[in-house]
């Protein structure tokens, strides 16, 4: 069934169609009409799950951990301060084994107050242990919780699906909603191997030396290696269900390109329109948008990349004192490979700054002229 | 005891709290587990934030309780249980009783916004705080509940603490759960049946339990359930339930109300403590009192 429905629907729809048992969740703005949607649902049965009305983003995930661990299907969504107040149970979450997910709608961090979208708030979420999604549009916001569940329950790991404020939070689209049926034959009940119950007393998280913490982390890192296989394979077998793919990344036009624009979010649709003036003009330009953030696609991106002189990497982010910081992860993925093309690096549209069609031209031109990369961050739209 | 006659045992017999376990010598905080997994039973799950019992009940991959054990961040021992609970009973288990056990640091502080938040939303759950008055397993740093007077590592002797301790049981009141109840360590009947009443109520439970630490109090640990028994017979800590945040009756009247001297004398971290010091103390331990027995209608 088609329905017009905002980016914050897709998620709500997303954790319905998953079956979601438990959702515990606080209101946030650009968020809140994720969790309303599911409220309702809750209320009127259309959803069969427990809904919490937390106090507080930190309880919501203290209260999903509990579920969780409980075994129970459980999800949240949140934004930007919310986040952050709940890092530390981001940590929890993970380092317990416990597959929630999350829907997070990037949103700046204040100070000064911003509700506009930049991915600061999940990107300092990087090293959590979470797995990370990066949607560009409200079919794939939908898609992906789904696919995000099945990956995260066979890992045990928790995944974040991410979408940007307004641009895609607050932007109506035509969303295909699967069949029930069909998503549950994708997306079979959760029965984790060991879960917190009298009939199995055991005792989950408690203090553990430095003859197994060490083991405990190794395994989280080797489950997490285990991840951009099962991304794909799982993104296949949607594919063979839905008709539509789910992958780690989303090349376009890319086979003949000479000089790709390396996105994330939102902002690789604006670059496809770029993309092909460019190529009317004679570029042989490409875009690479990289959908799965954490586990970081290092094959893939080397794999496309490899075969291109130029790539320029716009980041609607920045780690203060270094550069934006899906470039930073681009250089490492290319890092000692023989072959590779520069990477450019370019920092535009935080606090919600639009991220235009001349914004990417004005990056390509910088790029083009260029044999080397700045050593500076190249900031573009910003107001010197 | 007439020959012949047999002891009746007042507490059930079943023990789900093993022996090995890391407490220090003389820890009320052991002996309180002890009573209410002997009145819950075992279709009980734990969540236990950073507290003296993280520790007490073992590093991983071990655990003393014959019960499932969450053991939660500090802040979040009301969510996490609220989230255990709603978990259990969306996968089929609507019996097992979840019950959220922190010390006072866990409970007065740093998990007070979670507490309240489960306590106003009425969340099926026992919270359980077992008070030894500091952040013991630190090394005794003063908490809300640390009463006037005492000294801590973080109040010390020449600046001891100046104000009088947090009354966490009028705060849960004023949420108006079903049943808040307070418990001490050295009236095990009185525990275990209120403990049990609770098990049959559903909606937010609160129990205060007074747990005496000889490590934190500077005490001997063989003086435990005697300080315990002083402080429930000098009012220090009255033994009392309260039913809708509106009804209170008294489980245990006081013939006689002994003056605090003795239970003070018996502890280091009133040493310092003059008679004006000991006196002020007295006051507010009866004015605290007063408004109890009001509370009760007597």
């Amino acid at each position: 069934m088609k329905k017009v429905m905002m980016g914050n629907h897709a998620l709500s729809y997303g954790a319905m169609l998953s079956r979601s048992q438990v959702i515990a969740a606080y209101p946030i703005t650009p968020q809140t009409q994720v969790v309303e949607l599911l409220s309702e649902m809750c209320a009127d049965g259309t959803l069969d799950a427990q809904f919490i009305k937390v106090e507080s983003e930190h309880s919501a995930m203290a209260s999903c951990i509990g579920a969780s661990v409980a075994g129970a299907r459980a999800f949240t969504a949140t934004s930007a301060q919310g986040l952050a107040l709940m890092h530390e149970m981001l940590h929890w979450a993970s380092g317990g084994r416990h597959p929630i997910v999350m829907g997070n709608v990037n949103r700046s961090m204040a100070p000064g107050w911003s509700i506009w979208t930049d991915q600061n708030d999940s990107l300092s979420q990087r090293d959590t242990g979470w797995m990370q999604y990066y949607c560009s549009s409200n079919q794939e916001v939908l898609d992906t919780v789904i696919q995000a569940f099945k990956v995260s329950e066979a890992l045990m790991i928790p995944a974040m699906v991410v979408l940007d404020a307004f641009a895609l939070s607050h932007t109506y689209e035509v969303v295909d909603i699967p069949d029930q049926a069909v998503v549950d034959k994708y997306l079979p009940p959760f029965k984790p191997e060991i879960r917190l119950t009298p009939s199995d007393p055991r005792a989950f998280g408690g203090l553990t030396g430095s003859e197994h913490y060490f083991e405990l982390r190794y395994k989280l890192q080797k489950d997490m290696e285990k991840a951009p296989a099962l991304i794909e394979e799982t993104g296949r077998e949607y594919e063979k269900l839905f008709g539509r793919t789910l992958g780690l990344v989303d090349p376009y036009r890319c086979d003949d390109a000479e000089f790709v624009f390396v996105t994330s979010g939102t902002a690789g649709f604006t670059a496809r329109v770029a993309v092909d003036d460019l190529r009317k003009s004679g570029v042989k330009a490409g875009n690479l948008r990289i959908k799965v953030f954490r586990p970081f696609p290092f094959v893939k991106v080397r794999e496309i990349l490899q075969k291109v002189r130029k790539a320029a990497v716009v980041d609607r982010n920045c780690s203060y004192g270094a550069h934006g910081i899906f470039y930073q992860e681009v250089k490492s993925a290319l890092y000692g490979e023989a072959g590779m093309p520069p990477v450019f690096g370019y920092v535009t549209g935080l606090g919600g700054r639009d991220i235009t069609v001349d914004s990417f031209k004005e990056v390509a031109a910088h790029a083009l002229a260029k044999d080397k990369a700045d050593e500076e961050i190249v900031w573009i739209g910003v107001k010197k | 005891m007439k020959k012949g006659k047999k002891m009746t045992l007042t507490l059930p017999a079943e023990e789900l709290m093993a022996c090995g376990h890391l407490a220090c010598q003389g820890c009320g905080a052991t002996l309180a587990m002890r009573y209410m997994l002997k009145a819950l039973g075992q279709k009980t799950a734990l969540c236990i934030p950073a507290c003296c019992w993280s520790v007490i009940d073992g590093p991983y991959p071990y655990s003393s309780l014959d019960v499932p054990v969450y053991h939660c961040a500090f802040e979040t021992a009301a969510s996490t249980a609220t989230g255990v609970k709603a978990g259990l009973e969306m996968t089929g288990d609507t019996e097992t009783t979840v019950v959220a056990w922190a010390g006072d640091g866990g409970t007065f502080d740093i998990g007070l916004q979670a507490l309240s938040g489960a306590a106003e939303r009425n969340e099926d759950i026992i919270y359980v705080c077992y008070d030894n008055e500091a952040y013991m397993n630190t090394g005794i740093q003063r908490s809300s509940a640390t009463p006037y007077g005492a000294w801590t590592t973080t109040t010390p002797v020449k600046h001891f603490k100046a104000r009088p301790k947090k009354d966490i049981v009028a705060i849960l009141a004023a949420h108006r759960i079903p049943y808040i109840a307070t418990a001490s360590i050295s009236h095990p009947e009185d525990f275990v049946k209120k403990m049990t009443k609770a098990k049959g109520i559903k909606g937010t439970r609160f129990f205060h339990v007074y747990a005496p630490c000889p490590t934190g109090w500077k005490s001997r640990p063989d003086d435990t359930v005697k300080l315990a028994r002083m402080a429930v017979q000098n009012a220090y800590f009255p033994l009392f339930e309260i039913e809708d945040g509106l009804r209170t009756t008294l489980n245990l009247k006081l013939k006689e109300k002994k003056p605090i001297n003795d239970y003070l004398r018996l502890q280091g971290r009133f040493r310092h403590l003059n008679e004006a010091q000991i006196a002020e103390l007295q006051a507010e331990v009866d004015a605290r009192w007063e408004r109890l027995l009001k509370g009760c209608g007597a």
